[in-house]
């Protein structure tokens, strides 16, 4: 016996020493990459890149937008976070977009981008991305990239499932990662979850004109954890499809206690029912406090709006709204191929990958095909819904975006690697590792009918070793691989900004000569815009002044302000007056407890500024706009608090001086 | 000489590591790739890995999670709780099995038998109950008992200690956990 072990040891250690070399090499450049990636990255200086990359911050709460291949990062979109950077949350026009039912709130987690479809296509008109904490839907206008709409979403605990889009955007979803107690009383044990917790749905209609949103309705659905999800399309178009863990319906330590089950659930949801039923007043409408925000392009402003009523369609009360198919898991992600015939459920701690086809599904609702029901709800039979399995595709897998052509790219987590597989045989075809854990992964157009395919990005999760280290808080990274050939082949690291969970790309050309430039002065209907110099001007109302102000190169009107006085209320209205490309201007006072602003040719914003001590106070343009930049200054008089300092501004006054 | 062979494992994955971090300091234009196992690092707790890595009793153990190419996999993030064979278990096993596990044809059975050592979470000690599964990577359960004198076994398997990593939990049993038989 010993002297089998010895031989057994013996050839162990033999074999690892060969395994090792062989691990060894192969992991050494050679393997990595071949000898021309440079130049498929390589944009020239002057030269633009293929794709626009919309990369979710993740806990900074804004949208990130890099070039592919170059990986060079172009702007930082903030939608749920203030950015003191543009003003962005703190100029008077912009804090009603971060209005909520619960007050301003500065900060969320963006965690996925979507971006608008037509007959499932990109068409490039806008980005919609969710707060994942104080739930809500953000949209972009690609045209100005910039935040132009924030609706909250009532009965959700954590916008997670969101926002995915069907096919011609008619809707946004959002599921609710938490469920919550509904109804009207919500102050119940934690331990009661069974009974009183429940799940929502929200379906947001997108105006198919101006992209504007509003709850059209919500389906109220059992008390589990909805992860992520994705739309139908050609065939399926008018299905929606929802990973749910937590079917256990576990309330603590679910690391433990909702990992229980063998299988959890992906939920299809049969929209175009759910409409008929809207459509017949089946709809229940339930009181419920939201706030929506949208931003106006003409008078440079938001608005909040509060509502105060959602219409609900409870699904245990429809039936046929909503079927069970049974996946292992804790899906995570569940993702609908380019031909919306096969759905991929992704288990998070499954070693197998369930491939659903959407007419099995259709033929085993007709045949009632059910293996039992979830609290009224039909649970399809796993092998009456199953296309078939990838066998051992890696660990941990999470997310799938496909190419052109036939072929899925899922991301595994735990394994650490992009596997590529075919979506009909189901065979897995390539596999590459990432540096390291990677979570969302992303092929151009990947969610679409059509994918742009080229490239997939790897979003990861850890970097440890991977560039310079920066103590003990590290980047996250972005890596790129081309998909062209038989072999995924890594092309780039490039790091990122927060935490890069989903992205989405798209070719810019679809919206690259779309992107405004200025905004028109004659269109500005700002109230307190100073269309001209002549215009500019300083106003008391009580302890309140309006100074209307104008940048343009390279002084600010006015730039001498008297008659202020310790405690007033100062608004610093300030119109950037240049019809010029890429001349903004900015604006920052001493001592300002907000931010400063940032203020693009053609608009209005607007500083508060409370002054709290006498003296003068000196205010500058803080962006670099023109040789005498420096120049472009001014000083505020402040007079102690009942001073009779009259009123009075200028520019160019110099006092009889010479 | 025994010894030297059965620290052979240990010294090529130390080794490399090395390899790994040295190509990134003196090439600047050759790409660097190596999974987690190959991070340098000497501060942090030790990972689910480095734990078997730094064990006396589990050489075989090693060198089956190389042949079976889990070593990076495990180097993640995890959580993981790992019931973990001695070298003793593994010997206890009829003869020739281990050998014919790590030959290369073998490798999914050798992965599928590795996996069902693996959960995905981290179960603690103080969480283990009496009569609880857990479904392990490979889909499988497993069944914790714990006896009236609080000794903890694995379908029947003796769990000799614990030892909390970075990522995780280890378990060091007595018995290789073979899964159920698919018919």
């Amino acid at each position: 016996m010993k002297n089998i072990l010895n031989r057994i040891i013996l050839m162990l250690g033999l074999l690892s020493v060969l395994y090792a070399m062989e691990s060894c090499k192969p992991k050494g450049p050679a393997a990595v990459t071949t000898g021309d990636a440079a130049s498929k990255v390589y944009v020239a200086p002057g030269q633009y890149d293929e794709f626009y990359n919309f990369v979710s911050g993740g806990f900074n709460g804004q949208m990130a937008v890099y070039g592919l291949p170059s990986g060079r990062l172009f702007r930082n979109i903030p939608v749920f976070s203030v950015n003191p950077e543009s003003g962005y949350g703190y100029s008077e026009e912009t804090k009603p977009m971060l209005n909520t039912s619960h007050g301003f709130i500065p900060w969320d987690d963006l965690h996925h981008p979507a971006l608008s479809t037509t007959k499932g296509e990109h068409d490039g008109r806008w980005l919609f991305g969710n707060a994942n904490n104080t739930p809500r839907v953000g949209r972009i206008d690609l045209t100005t990239f910039r935040t132009v709409e924030i609706i909250e979403l009532p009965n959700s605990g954590g916008n997670h499932s969101s926002p995915f889009i069907t096919e011609n955007t008619e809707y946004v979803v959002a599921g609710t990662r938490f469920s919550v107690p509904m109804g009207e009383n919500r102050d119940v044990p934690i331990s009661s979850y069974k009974e009183n917790f429940k799940g929502s749905i929200s379906f947001i209609k997108v105006n198919p004109e101006t992209g504007r949103m509003n709850i059209e309705f919500q389906l109220r659905t059992p008390g589990f954890n909805y992860d992520l999800s994705r739309a139908g399309k050609g065939p399926s178009h008018g299905w929606f499809f929802f990973s749910c863990y937590n079917t256990e319906q576990a309330h603590t330590l679910l690391e433990v206690n909702a990992s229980r089950n063998d299988k959890d659930f992906i939920m299809a949801v049969n929209w175009k029912k759910a409409e008929e039923y809207l459509a017949q007043g089946k709809g229940r409408k339930e009181k419920a406090q939201y706030a929506h925000n949208v931003y106006d392009e003409r008078t440079h402003t938001a608005t909040s709006t509060m509502m105060n009523e959602v219409t609900v369609l409870d699904v245990m009360e429809f039936p046929d709204i909503v079927y069970f198919i049974p996946c292992p898991k804790s899906p995570h992600g569940c993702d609908v191929d380019p031909s919306g015939e096969f759905i991929v459920g992704s288990g998070k701690l499954a070693a197998v990958m369930p491939v659903f086809s959407f007419g099995k599904i259709q033929t085993a609702i007709t045949n009632k095909d059910f293996e039992g029901d979830f609290g009224g709800i039909p649970v399809i039979k796993y092998e009456s819904a199953l296309h078939g399995e990838v066998k051992k595709p890696g660990l941990g897998p999470l997310h799938t975006e496909f190419d052109a052509n036939g072929n899925a790219y899922t991301s595994f987590f735990v394994s650490s690697e992009i596997v590529k597989w075919n979506v009909k045989t189901l065979e897995v075809l390539d596999r590459v590792p990432t540096y390291y854990s990677i979570g969302h992964l992303c092929v151009p157009g990947g969610p679409t009918a059509k994918p742009h395919g080229k490239y997939v990005i790897a979003y990861n999760k850890i970097t440890k070793d991977r560039y310079l280290p920066t103590g003990p808080e590290l980047t996250q990274s972005a890596q790129l691989y081309s998909i062209d050939g038989d072999k995924m082949q890594l092309l780039l690291d490039f790091p990122t900004i927060g935490e890069p969970h989903y992205a989405e790309a798209l070719p810019a050309s679809l919206i690259k000569d779309k992107s405004v430039k200025i905004y028109k002065i004659e269109e500005n209907e700002h109230p307190f815009a100073a269309k001209g110099e002549k215009m500019a001007r300083v106003e008391r109302k009580g302890n309140e002044v309006h100074v209307y102000m104008t940048a343009i190169r390279s002084h600010l009107t006015p730039d001498n302000i008297e008659g202020v006085r310790v405690g007033d209320d100062v608004y610093f209205h300030v119109t950037n007056l240049e019809q010029d490309w890429d001349v903004p201007h900015g604006f920052a006072i001493k001592g300002a407890t907000n931010a400063e602003i940032l203020i693009m040719p053609g608009e209005t914003q607007t500083l508060k500024y409370k002054p709290l001590k006498a003296g003068v106070i000196p205010f500058y343009c803080t962006d670099f706009c023109s040789a005498l930049h420096q120049e472009m200054s001014g000083y505020l008089r402040v007079s102690p608090a009942g001073s009779n300092t009259p009123l009075k501004f200028s520019t160019g006054d110099t006092g009889g001086q010479k | 000489m025994k010894k030297l062979i059965l620290y052979l494992p240990l010294l090529l994955l130390l080794a490399c590591g090395q390899q790994a971090s040295d190509n990134s300091a003196v090439t600047a234009s050759a790409p660097v790739g190596g999974g987690q196992s190959n991070v340098k690092d000497d501060t942090s707790k030790p990972d689910v890995v480095r734990v078997a890595v730094n064990s006396n009793v589990h050489k075989t153990l090693v060198a089956a999670l190389q042949a079976a190419d889990y070593v990076d996999a495990l180097s993640n993030a995890g959580p993981f709780t790992v019931f973990a064979p001695t070298d003793d278990a593994f010997a206890k096993l009829p003869a020739s099995t281990v050998e014919n596990l790590v030959k290369p044809e073998n490798k999914a059975t050798l992965q599928h038998i590795l996996e069902y050592h693996v959960y995905v979470g981290n179960i603690r000690e103080e969480q283990i109950r009496d009569g609880m599964t857990l479904n392990q990577v490979n889909l499988d359960n497993v069944t914790l008992n714990v006896s009236a004198d609080g000794k903890i076994t694995i379908n029947g398997a003796n769990v000799l200690g614990s030892v909390s990593a970075s990522n995780g939990t280890v378990y060091v049993i007595d018995t290789v956990l073979l899964p159920p038989d698919k018919k």
